[in-house]
């Protein structure tokens, strides 16, 4: 069945993962940088062809309009991180953080990491998709562990005990949710898969539903860093290799949110189950709160920033639970946006954190004054992920605003606090990172600009869907949220 | 397939007699303090869980159980163990750990939350009538689950805690096997034991002694006050 109906919708996980095992054989890491490059180029254009082969759905294969979206942004944004990563990993071996033997490791696991989300992604089986998850995990614990210092290891050792523990939840959620699609649609791969039990939700068995909906909430809720259960996160992103806190940052939160959605849109096909979007909601509303108030208090550029994903993430958790066509569509283009500029700003802060030698405010502060067109960039980035026009976070989160105030005023309120509160501290980071003046023994140097580009062509997605959203692109979208409300 | 299943029949009851026999044993490493009875109470709980899968695929009929109880038995009841102990003598950890929380208040919590398993499971799943030989079962397994993160909270040393990790997917496993008809059991519990060799793995990769501070409340403050 999987190689005669759909090829190229297997191939796009399968290319990470040959070229993970490719690179754990190749022992120069310049020849490993370049093939992780060139394969996570090979990917992209095999994710592109998924949005014209929307409608496969096998017992293994699902390729519906999130699946496919997801998929190609995660590939997007794997290639420009890789990009980054040819130069990135020059400057950390001249910093002696990495040497050949890690490296090898990096590239394939990097490929791995990428290999697991899209299995996740585009699996229409639950168990193959929980053990994306896993996979996905595990290639990430061991590339944060990578500089083997001892905060990196305790980052890397937080990170799997406490993922661990939430995907082992999610797997007894999935164990329940088969046992709850049983009735339904009867013994077998079936009851196994998204869209055979979307379709029979209404005959499932609604307690047991219930069930299996919180386990794999918190369990898959710990994955998109949703607070209380959020604290590898910032450790995580922190010690991590910047190129990985990129696409940590955006991709892996927003494949654990889509199994969220795709959970909240089985349940609330389910009479007797309860309302999915309250609880959803509400711990997304908590992480918007709890990360908006943390990014007040931190030193590192990293960790800061690993909180701001961590409000983001939750206000894309908040849209989700409030449910209906127009929160869906700003949630699922907040996290498109989220992840573009995120990915963006990760990359300015590593090129900066190179450039001085360390990733503390302290360290990076008046980037503009030393090399004005890598601060700029910055700033343009943290203007993004603050939610100010003319980008296009500004749009989703307005919209998300706007659904909000429809639903209840009282819900508009907390979310408004939070919005500004962490807006507030963004633009006041803004000030110390970009525009003020540089420290005392701040060391010098600039950037070539061609380094940047990635980082450009990220922002200019961001901007462009902000100023001016090609009708093709508000159409897909539209047409995506409408299949899942 | 042995077709009425309720108490008094012996698919029924044995099947709850292996399961019941995994939840003593997590009860049992709740309080254990000497660190090599700690992995010996593992493994012969991966083994309790090995014959529970053993004993399904007899009872359900399903032969591929059989394959979920080899690894049971085999990666699960000898190699972890054998290398746990080998982790021990080689990072030189001390023998002798003491809990985080007394023994009578984790006992209680234990207690509790076997309770609070049962609560849940019972009754959500009363409609499921075709498969009451899931329902007790479930119950069991969400209650070792659920001690094994318990045992996870209360230990402040890195290897009972990985030991705790390891119960808990006992648990998973044993929930996977109750349920009838179950597909990818075997694969899935493939996946799992990839997982667990890797903490396994990660404890020695990392050389980790003791319990990090991160994951201990009382000495995470100074530590982030410096990092943040």
């Amino acid at each position: 069945m999987i190689f005669s109906g759909v090829p190229w919708a297997v191939l796009v996980p399968a290319c990470p993962f040959a070229a993970a095992a490719v690179l754990a054989m190749v022992p120069s890491w310049r020849a490993g940088a370049w093939i992780n490059f060139l394969a996570c180029g090979l990917c992209f254009l095999l994710a592109a062809s998924l949005p014209f082969q929307v409608g496969i759905r096998s017992d293994w294969v699902l390729v519906d309009r999130l699946s496919a979206h997801m998929a190609l942004l995660t590939a997007f944004v794997a290639m420009t991180t890789a990009w980054f990563s040819l130069t990135y990993i020059r400057g950390e071996i001249a910093r002696r953080r990495l040497d050949r033997r890690k490296l090898r490791l990096y590239h394939a696991m990097y490929q791995a990491f990428l290999g697991g989300m899209l299995l996740a992604l585009l699996s229409n089986n639950l168990g193959v998709a929980w053990v994306g998850m896993e996979t996905a995990t595990i290639a990430a614990v061991l590339v944060v562990g990578l500089a083997r210092t001892p905060s990196s290891i305790e980052a890397s050792w937080k990170f799997f005990l406490i993922c661990g523990v939430g995907i082992a939840l999610a797997l007894f959620g999935t164990i329940m949710l088969y046992l709850a699609a049983t009735p339904a649609v009867g013994a077998g791969l079936a009851a196994m898969s998204w869209t055979r039990i979307t379709a029979a939700a209404a005959r499932c068995d609604g307690r047991v539903l219930n069930l299996s909906f919180v386990f794999l909430l918190l369990g898959y809720g710990t994955k998109a860093g949703l607070a209380p259960l959020h604290s590898w996160m910032p450790d995580a992103h922190a010690e991590g290799p910047t190129p990985v806190s990129a696409v940590l940052a955006g991709s892996i939160l927003n494949v654990a949110l889509v199994l969220i959605l795709r959970l909240r849109h089985v349940l609330s096909g389910n009479a007797e189950a309860i309302d999915p979007g309250k609880p959803i909601l509400a711990l997304g509303l908590l992480s918007v709160l709890f990360a908006a108030f943390s990014l007040w208090h931190r030193r590192d550029v990293k960790r800061f920033f690993a909180f701001s994903s961590i409000e983001q993430s939750g206000l894309a958790a908040f849209a989700f639970g409030l449910g209906g066509p127009g929160a869906i569509f700003a949630g699922v283009l907040h996290m498109t946006l989220h992840t573009l500029a995120k990915a963006a700003i990760f990359q300015c802060v590593g090129r900066a954190a190179q450039l001085r030698g360390g990733q503390r405010f302290s360290d990076i502060g008046g980037l503009v004054g030393t090399d004005r067109l890598l601060g700029l960039t910055l700033a343009a980035g943290i203007v993004a992920v603050a939610g100010l026009p003319p980008f296009g976070l500004f749009a989703s989160e307005f919209l998300i605003s706007v659904e909000t105030l429809r639903h209840s005023v009282w819900l508009a309120l907390p979310l408004g606090i939070g919005l500004v509160v962490g807006g507030w501290a963004l633009m006041m980071r803004l000030q110390t990172l970009c525009l003020g003046p540089p420290g005392p023994d701040v060391r010098g140097g600039t950037l070539p600009a061609v380094q940047l580009v990635p980082i450009w062509l990220h922002l200019a997605i961001v901007l462009v869907l902000g100023l001016a959203m090609p009708a093709a692109v508000a159409d897909w979208l539209r047409a995506l949220a409408a299949g899942l409300s | 397939m042995l077709a009425p299943q309720g108490f008094g029949t012996f698919a029924y009851d044995f099947s709850h007699l292996l399961g019941g026999a995994a939840l003593v044993l997590s009860f049992t490493l709740l309080y254990q303090r000497r660190l090599a009875a700690v992995i010996h109470i593992y493994a012969l709980q991966a083994c309790v869980v090995g014959a529970a899968a053993a004993w399904q695929g007899f009872a359900q009929n399903a032969p591929h159980l059989y394959v979920t109880a080899l690894i049971a038995f085999g990666a699960k009841g000898v190699l972890i163990p054998v290398a746990l102990h080998r982790i021990v003598r080689r990072l030189d950890i001390r023998r002798q750990i003491e809990p985080a929380l007394g023994i009578f208040p984790t006992m209680i919590l234990g207690v509790g939350l076997v309770g609070l398993a049962i609560a849940v499971v019972l009754p959500s799943t009363r409609h499921v009538q075709a498969q009451t030989l899931a329902r007790e079962d479930l119950a069991l397994a969400l209650s070792v689950v659920l001690l094994g993160m318990l045992a996870m909270i209360t230990r402040r040393n890195a290897l009972l805690q990985v030991v705790g990790f390891l119960s808990l997917e006992n648990g998973l496993m044993l929930a996977a096997v109750g349920i009838e008809g179950m597909p990818l059991v075997v694969e899935l519990s493939v996946a799992v034991l990839v997982l667990v060799a890797f903490v396994v793995f990660g404890v020695f990769f990392f050389r980790i002694r003791e319990r990090f501070d991160s994951l201990d409340v009382r000495r995470l403050d100074p530590i982030s006050e410096e990092r943040r």
